[in-house]
């Protein structure tokens, strides 16, 4: 595409119309396996820290202050921002203001504000306070399943089934989440097999994009491998994204691996908020900053200001009175 | 639950409430190989070289007593790590934490199978370290000039020569001798580092007589890219054989930077037993990669380091007990409530 500049080549390319637009002709997406060695020039970076950061957060943060940390990381560079979850207050505390939050936002036009929903009447709550997109979440494990979600995976099924039904009528794209990806805190070892399922049923079902995440960040570069080899047959690489925890430590050579096997989509947290709900004190997301940091020196674009995303960081630590998770950050400013 | 445990002490100190760590560790023992995606196959085999107790020792700010040092190698040695860098032989004046080399040197019990390399920075300490019973040393110069100028007060030119000598008389006692090279990725006084200087400075030292030049990214600012470059550069001069990687965690880019570093055939790895030793250069900041975290990953890999995870942990919590501080392993804090 000449001297188109990289991201816009990313988004008109045909990797990406294709899952959005189906009836696209087939033969204009055959063939585009990745090469090996070959690392995506663009990765689009998800951030997840306003929902799954701060809900892993033992602090109860205000209203105001997550809509000046949404606000702030609007102006990055990042294209996709996690802002919160249409779920039942009682569960989560620090979603109750669910509605406040959507509606006092300020959406800058390129980014995409996904919200979560986890049935039918957060879809419907969460259109009402003027949701463009929503995320859904199923498990590869059972026992997480009805541990997480009282209900065992078919009845997840069913659940999202309905909230995409509604959603494609209302034109609202859906993303798909596979939780325990890499190991179960209840289970342990799930299989690569089990965890294609979930993601296949997931994207049959209209979910554009599926993000597989290691829940409790036990998976290494070998596992990571095991996983894309076993999904990326029956769900292409363009509609795949990773969400590393970091509680291992293992997240970033995690990422790496997933990138050359041509994943370009990454989950990150601002200041790796979210410990490990299963691993106390552990941490648990992988950090926007260390992901930028290692994806910038490898020469791939994402668009996002990393000095930017640090003052997020920053602002939002201020704000719980805690430490960054960000190695880059605590190397940066040497707090 | 219990048939995951692994055999040891996993139990004793910690309390696993979910199945989930002990789980964990099972898991990557007993992971199969897998080749990479790149289509190049990892090595089966990585010696870790257990650099905690200097390089790790040296940049922790408390002065740790005799006692605890030789208690952390002895630790160290029954953990399975082939390679333990014990103490190192420079002036007590400069570095007053290595102070007491000789009686740790004369005090560990030395595992059969297992080398304790020392630092030697010139004859001087050779000679001292030679007396204190040393049988491996290292010495450590680097790629950049200024970094070279300011950390040993001499070009990188004279350094190398002052090596040389070091090297002679090594050879002469039959000693073996282990370089190193600093910034190999980046220096905080000059910024960025060309890999061939940093080609240029190993392949003096393996050619002096270093059986193996370790690679240091001594502010951890490098990334996979910047890496595989000079890993590039430094392989067209040294056999990947003779290199190792020591990666610094700084900006969290040490396991990334490690797995590149197998990617392209290298097959040592030095880490830091709880990731000891901060970055002298980012107040704060973390420096060496955690030992526990590198092995969690070489094992989940399928890789063969002959290393015992746990024994490792317990050597880490001793460690930073008497250190009064938490661990820098994200292994180690997933598997206890420390």
């Amino acid at each position: 595409m000449g001297n188109v500049p990289v991201p816009a080549k990313h988004c008109f390319s045909v990797e990406r119309l294709f899952p959005m637009y189906p009836r696209l002709p087939l033969w204009m997406q055959k063939d585009k396996v990745p090469a090996p060695n070959q690392l995506p020039e663009f990765v689009k970076v998800v951030e997840v820290g306003p929902r799954d950061g701060l809900q892993n957060e033992n602090e109860i943060v205000p209203t105001k202050v997550k809509l000046e940390l949404i606000d702030m990381l609007s102006k990055t560079g990042l294209s996709v921002i996690e802002a919160t979850a249409f779920v039942s207050s009682k569960w989560v505390p620090q979603m109750a203001d669910h509605t406040d939050v959507l509606r006092g936002i300020h959406r800058e036009p390129q980014v995409k504000y996904p919200v979560l929903t986890p049935n039918f009447q957060g879809f419907q709550a969460a259109v009402a306070a003027g949701a463009t997109e929503v995320a859904v979440f199923a498990s590869a494990s059972e026992t997480f399943s009805r541990k997480n979600i009282n209900c065992s995976i078919d009845e997840s099924m069913q659940r999202f089934e309905k909230v995409l039904h509604a959603a494609k009528k209302a034109q609202i794209p859906v993303r798909g989440y596979v939780s325990c990806a890499l190991g179960c805190p209840y289970e342990g070892k799930i299989e690569p097999e089990e965890v294609t399922k979930v993601a296949k049923r997931l994207h049959d079902l209209g979910c554009y994009e599926i993000s597989l995440g290691d829940t409790i960040g036990v998976g290494t570069p070998g596992s990571m491998a095991r996983l894309l080899g076993a999904v990326l047959a029956e769900v292409p690489a363009d509609a795949l994204a990773v969400h590393c925890h970091d509680t291992y430590g293992q997240a970033l050579a995690n990422i790496l691996t997933a990138l050359q096997m041509g994943i370009s989509v990454v989950d990150s947290s601002v200041a790796g908020l979210g410990g490990c709900p299963y691993a106390r004190g552990a941490s648990g997301n992988v950090s926007t900053e260390d992901v930028l940091y290692m994806l910038h020196g490898l020469g791939i674009e994402t668009g996002v200001d990393l000095a930017k995303v640090m003052e997020a960081g920053d602002f939002i630590c201020k704000a719980l009175k805690r430490r960054t998770n960000s190695k880059v950050a605590l190397a940066k400013t040497g707090v | 639950m219990a048939a995951l445990m692994m055999r040891g002490s996993l139990s004793v100190r910690c309390s696993p409430s979910f199945g989930a760590r002990s789980w964990a560790f099972a898991n990557s023992a007993s992971a199969q190989s897998v080749s990479v995606p790149t289509g190049k196959s990892l090595p089966e085999q990585v010696k870790i070289v257990e650099v905690g107790p200097r390089d790790g020792l040296q940049n922790e700010k408390t002065v740790v007593p005799t006692e605890v040092k030789i208690e952390l190698i002895n630790m160290l040695s029954e953990a399975g790590l082939p390679v333990i860098e014990a103490t190192s032989f420079v002036s007590p004046k400069w570095v007053p934490q290595m102070a007491d080399q000789e009686e740790v040197m004369r005090g560990i019990q030395r595992r059969l199978g297992v080398r304790y390399p020392v630092l030697t920075p010139n004859l001087k300490g050779f000679q001292a370290a030679l007396n204190a019973g040393a049988e491996e040393v290292a010495v450590f110069g680097a790629a950049s000039e200024l970094f070279s100028k300011k950390n040993i007060n001499c070009s990188v030119e004279e350094s190398l020569q002052r090596f040389e000598e070091v090297v002679r008389a090594a050879k002469a006692a039959n000693v073996t001798v282990r370089g190193y090279v600093s910034c190999v990725l980046g220096c905080p006084y000059e910024g960025q580092v060309s890999p061939d200087k940093v080609a240029q400075v190993a392949k003096r030292l393996y050619s002096m007589g270093c059986y193996e030049v370790s690679l240091g990214d001594t502010i951890g600012v490098g990334t996979p890219g910047s890496m595989r470059a000079m890993l590039s550069a430094v392989s067209s001069q040294v056999p990947l054989g003779a290199l190792a990687v020591h990666c610094h965690d700084t900006y969290g880019q040490a396991l990334a930077n490690i797995l590149t570093a197998l990617q392209m055939g290298v097959s040592v790895v030095d880490s830091s037993v709880a990731g000891l030793g901060g970055c002298p250069y980012a107040q704060g900041a973390s420096g060496n990669v955690a030992t526990e975290d590198v092995v969690y990953m070489l094992h989940g890999l399928g890789i063969h380091t002959g290393v015992d995870l746990t024994r490792v942990m317990d050597a880490g919590a001793f460690i930073c007990r008497s250190l009064n501080r938490r661990t820098n392993s994200k292994v180690a804090q997933a598997s206890c409530k420390l």
